[in-house]
């Protein structure tokens, strides 16, 4: 009889919880955040500074890809969805039928750096050399000046944001009804570390990513045409020069409100921006796009 | 009285599991069924079964799941190559020959090796295994078919060598004593006499084992690449049905064109481990008779 109240006692505290009685006058709350992985490190970063100024407030973080945050946004499975990419008017489409209406925030600036091996002696590429080796036409190191290697490409998995980004940009050279795609072969990783170690563990291997994954466990290439080549750097991507700039989005469902709209606004200020330099982007200095 | 009524209870409690388990078996394939069917609405089934290009994102989408099967198929047949040979082989050796105190050891063993969360299992795939095997046999790239096998071979150990075990052991002692009357060696009795006569539990012990490899998930997104070509070699990146729905599932609207296509190679996948499961268990029905 005993046992069984103690049994009783602790299943109702596994359904129910320790619950601490917040205070009426401080925000509380849960915000739960999806999308690009690109971004999740320094989502991360924020939302603990956050919850250290709201300790009510409880912000849940989740990777998997752009494509997922713009989803779980469509399908109202999250608050904040955050996003490598513009969110495309197909979508727009999807989640107005539904009642929802993407309210985009640009919430910092990103170079799509372009990793090999520090093995590697190549050190500058076009974006046509990009072009031929990410869609197949060329296949060995050597045709770049590099060794007699044949050239493993890695790419997100589809539902990245960086991936329709470098699609677009690199694959379809910025032609919207160009039909080329990757290279069949292209393997396609699930996370923007795993091509960072690959890309370290192997010497012909080339990848994408954001610049906040960009160490010097890896080298990245400089980009450009005609002599005039830039490193994925702050000052490139703000000027304009790296070829591969980009903005990294959140959306919100509507107008934010509460602790939503709290949120934002934290990740907006210099405080929040500092996060995103930190993790290796490039801050916005508190400019927001205006765009429904 | 009273117990009579208790009885009842009990005995209509035991009999609603059951039919609530069977329940879900077959709400869950008329749920994939249902959401699979409707991509044929919108695309066809003979593009879906013999399509070689999965493209899902591009446009117009492509939903041809040929790369994807035969991913599944390179990696499960390597893996069953692989971890046959040595997971009846130690299943002999802790039946029959082990001294008694090896054999708890190694038992217990096997349940730990049960227990390796897949997750690790992949992490190690990543940082050790990969790099080592393309090292090892001069490849492009250590993200390749052969790493997911070695990888799955270990799942799939446990289950062949307990089931594999339980059959072995299960032969009874009066064939090896007749064996060993008529002059046979130890050796001879084993291969000869008990392998046979336990052959349809170790069949069913790998069918189990293959119903393991092609289910799991987590590994082989991990570590094969993921590349949706045709494989020609186990030791090409590719992507199996499993990795597929993992890699995609969250990104889909649900209702849209891919989100069906992905249920679609669900019910692919459900069909294959049915079927696989079905034959195991008739193999295992026939062992006991």
């Amino acid at each position: 009889m005993k046992w069984t109240s103690i049994l009783i006692a602790l299943v109702g505290l596994f359904i129910t919880g320790c619950d601490e009685k917040a205070d009426s006058n401080e925000p509380s709350g849960f915000i739960q955040i999806k999308g690009s992985d690109t971004l999740v490190n320094a989502e991360q970063m924020v939302s603990e500074e956050f919850m250290n100024d709201y300790p009510h407030i409880f912000v849940g973080v989740t990777g998997g890809g752009s494509g997922v945050g713009v989803a779980s946004l469509i399908n109202k499975t999250c608050d904040v969805a955050a996003a490598s990419r513009e969110i495309k008017p197909k979508e727009i489409e999807l989640a107005n039928k539904r009642g929802v209406l993407p309210k985009e925030f640009v919430v910092a600036y990103d170079g799509v750096a372009v990793i090999v091996n520090n093995n590697n002696p190549v050190s500058r590429l076009t974006i046509e050399d990009l072009h031929k080796i990410f869609t197949g036409q060329a296949t060995n190191w050597k045709e770049f000046g590099g060794k007699d290697l044949s050239i493993v490409t890695l790419s997100r998995e589809v539902s990245s944001g960086t991936y329709a980004y470098f699609k677009e940009k690199v694959i379809q050279l910025g032609k919207k009804d160009s039909t080329e795609e990757f290279t069949a072969e292209t393997l396609l990783l699930s996370s923007s570390q795993s091509i960072v170690e690959e890309v370290m563990n192997n010497d012909s291997a080339i990848g994408y990513l954001g610049m906040g994954y960009v160490s010097d466990r890896t080298k990245s290439l400089m980009l450009g045409k005609d002599e005039q080549f830039y490193l994925p750097d702050v000052n490139n991507v703000l000027g304009g020069t790296y070829p591969l700039s980009r903005s990294l989005y959140f959306y919100t469902n509507g107008q934010p409100e509460g602790i939503v709209k709290l949120f934002i606004e934290y990740a907006l200020s210099p405080k929040g921006q500092q996060q995103f330099r930190e993790t290796g982007f490039v801050p916005v200095g508190g400019k927001v796009a205006k765009k429904d | 009285m009273r117990r009579k009524i208790s009885e009842y209870g009990i005995e209509l409690c035991i009999k609603l599991s059951g039919i609530l388990v069977i329940a879900f078996v077959f709400l869950i394939f008329l749920f994939l069924l249902k959401d699979s069917l409707s991509l044929f609405g919108v695309y066809r089934l003979g593009a879906f079964l013999f399509g070689k290009n999965w493209l899902p994102v591009s446009e117009p989408a492509q939903f041809g799941i040929i790369p994807l099967l035969l991913g599944s198929v390179y990696v499960t047949v390597g893996a069953i190559i692989i971890c046959v040979p040595f997971g009846v082989g130690s299943a002999m050796f802790i039946a029959e020959v082990a001294p008694s105190f090896l054999k708890h050891v190694l038992k217990s063993l096997v349940e730990i090796l049960a227990s390796i969360p897949s997750v690790v299992l992949g992490f190690i795939g990543i940082v050790w295994l990969g790099p080592h095997l393309k090292d090892a046999l001069n490849l492009r790239t250590g993200m390749c078919g052969l790493t997911g096998s070695l990888l799955l071979a270990f799942m799939a150990l446990p289950t062949i060598i307990s089931i594999s075990e339980d059959a072995l052991v299960s032969v009874p002692k009066s064939f090896k004593e007749a064996a060993f009357g008529l002059g046979a060696t130890r050796w001879q009795a084993l291969w000869r006499i008990v392998l046979p006569s336990a052959s349809s539990g170790i069949i069913a012990a790998v069918m189990l084992g293959i119903g393991r490899v092609i289910g799991e998930t987590m590994v082989v997104m991990m570590v094969t690449g993921n590349a949706p070509v045709i494989p020609t070699s186990i030791l090409q990146p590719l992507r199996t049905l499993t990795a597929t729905i993992a890699g995609e599932m969250g990104e889909t609207v649900s209702g849209s064109e891919h989100y069906f296509a992905l249920f679609a190679v669900g019910l692919v996948l459900f069909i294959i481990t049915f079927l696989i499961n079905l034959s195991a268990d008739i193999c295992l029905h026939k062992a006991r008779r």
